[in-house]
């Protein structure tokens, strides 16, 4: 399989970011749901949000770099069965599913920064804060980073949902494109 | 000689001024009502916390207001009310202080203020006393009582007329209906530092 897009089927490098940050986004969300909740003397109480943290400023630089593959190696062509308000709809998905990514790690980055402290990213490095600190910014940031979470997993059901439905009902190679297989 | 003449008018003058203003000051000079110093910021609502029984943890309520009345005659007819706006909690991290802002603590977003208003005032001397009052926090009013010290009162350096106290109580989280369970904490120290400028 080639790296690089073709023009009728995803590349490796764009399938493992592909399918890599999806699984990492349904693992954020879960357990960012989960550890919320959690009582102050659960053994977890300090240890998922760490994870949480961790893995956020690494999706943060996959998205980084996954974008500047995108621009290196552009997606392949629509299949000319997609009607023009079929791609207008994928398109506008994928750029909004974008946005949606960058609003959460930076949401998610603000939370943690807002007394003006940095952070360990898995005791591998420090994550600095680049802001001073400001009361009540884990507030704000904390209220658009929950609301960004379920509107990210609202359309990303929908982006999924409009797969199956290609797969399934209309039986092209939408999906199959992004599964490793052409036409 | 015209001079000394009124010179001497002067002092009379003076004197009569100073017999006017005697009786005056018997009544005590530091009676009136008292604004917290909220824009000089000389006013603190501290709390003290166990942390799990290893060390003591400080927060504060950044964003507070209240005022006292002080009677000098009679100490036992002073007053004090505050309201504190508890969304302002700060205990320097900012993901502890998000969670003591939830449902498990303050539940701010429910209850959004605190406020204590005395009801009455013990004297136990010239400088202390225990002032009595109720406290309403996370929706719940208790009746709580504050050891309350006279720092200091006078005239301040840019013309204004100056009090200040500092009062603690120790309140039950479980008294207040905060559901979040600490074994080792289920009580803290409120402190209440406050200076006051003379209306």
């Amino acid at each position: 399989m080639p790296w690089k897009n073709a023009h009728d089927r995803y590349g490796v490098v764009a399938m493992i970011f592909h399918w890599g940050i999806a699984l990492t986004v349904f693992g954020l969300f879960g357990v960012g749901l989960y550890m919320v909740d959690l009582s102050y003397y659960d053994s977890l109480y300090n240890k998922l949000p760490h994870w949480h943290r961790s893995t956020g400023v690494l999706l943060a630089f996959a998205l980084v770099l996954r974008l500047l593959w995108r621009f290196w190696s552009p997606p392949p062509t629509p299949l000319s069965s997609h009607t023009i308000m079929e791609r207008r709809l994928a398109a506008a998905m994928h750029w909004v599913l974008y946005l949606l990514l960058f609003g959460m790690v930076i949401s998610g980055y603000l939370i943690s920064v807002a007394d003006g402290r940095g952070f360990s990213v898995f005791g591998w490095f420090e994550m600095p804060a680049l802001i001073e600190r400001r009361p009540n910014l884990e507030d704000t940031a904390g209220d658009i980073h929950e609301w960004l979470a379920w509107t990210l997993i609202v359309l990303v059901a929908m982006h999924a949902g409009a797969a199956l439905k290609h797969h399934f009902i209309d039986r092209d190679a939408t999906l199959r494109r992004m599964l490793g297989r052409g036409k | 000689m015209n001079f000394m003449k009124n010179t001497g008018k002067s002092f009379a003058a003076a004197g009569l001024a100073l017999a006017l203003a005697v009786p005056a000051a018997q009544a005590d000079e530091r009676s009136g009502t008292y604004k917290f110093d909220r824009e000089g910021q000389h006013q603190f609502v501290q709390f003290r916390i166990s942390h799990l029984g290893f060390s003591y943890l400080y927060g504060r309520f950044n964003d507070f207001d209240g005022e006292f009345h002080f009677d000098g005659e009679n100490p036992e007819n002073s007053s004090v009310s505050v309201t504190v706006q508890t969304r302002s909690v700060d205990s320097n991290h900012s993901e502890r202080d998000r969670h003591i802002r939830d449902e498990d603590f303050l539940y701010v977003s429910e209850y959004p203020q605190a406020t204590f208003e005395s009801t009455s005032v013990a004297m136990h001397d010239e400088d202390r006393a225990t002032v009595t009052g109720d406290l309403t926090l996370r929706g719940v009013t208790r009746e709580v009582d504050l050891d309350m010290e006279l720092v200091g009162y006078g005239d301040d350096p840019w013309g204004n007329y100056r009090m200040g106290f500092e009062g603690h109580t120790t309140l039950k989280l479980d008294d207040f209906g905060i559901p979040e369970e600490l074994p080792e904490a289920d009580e803290l120290k409120l402190i209440l530092s406050v200076e006051g400028i003379r209306q």
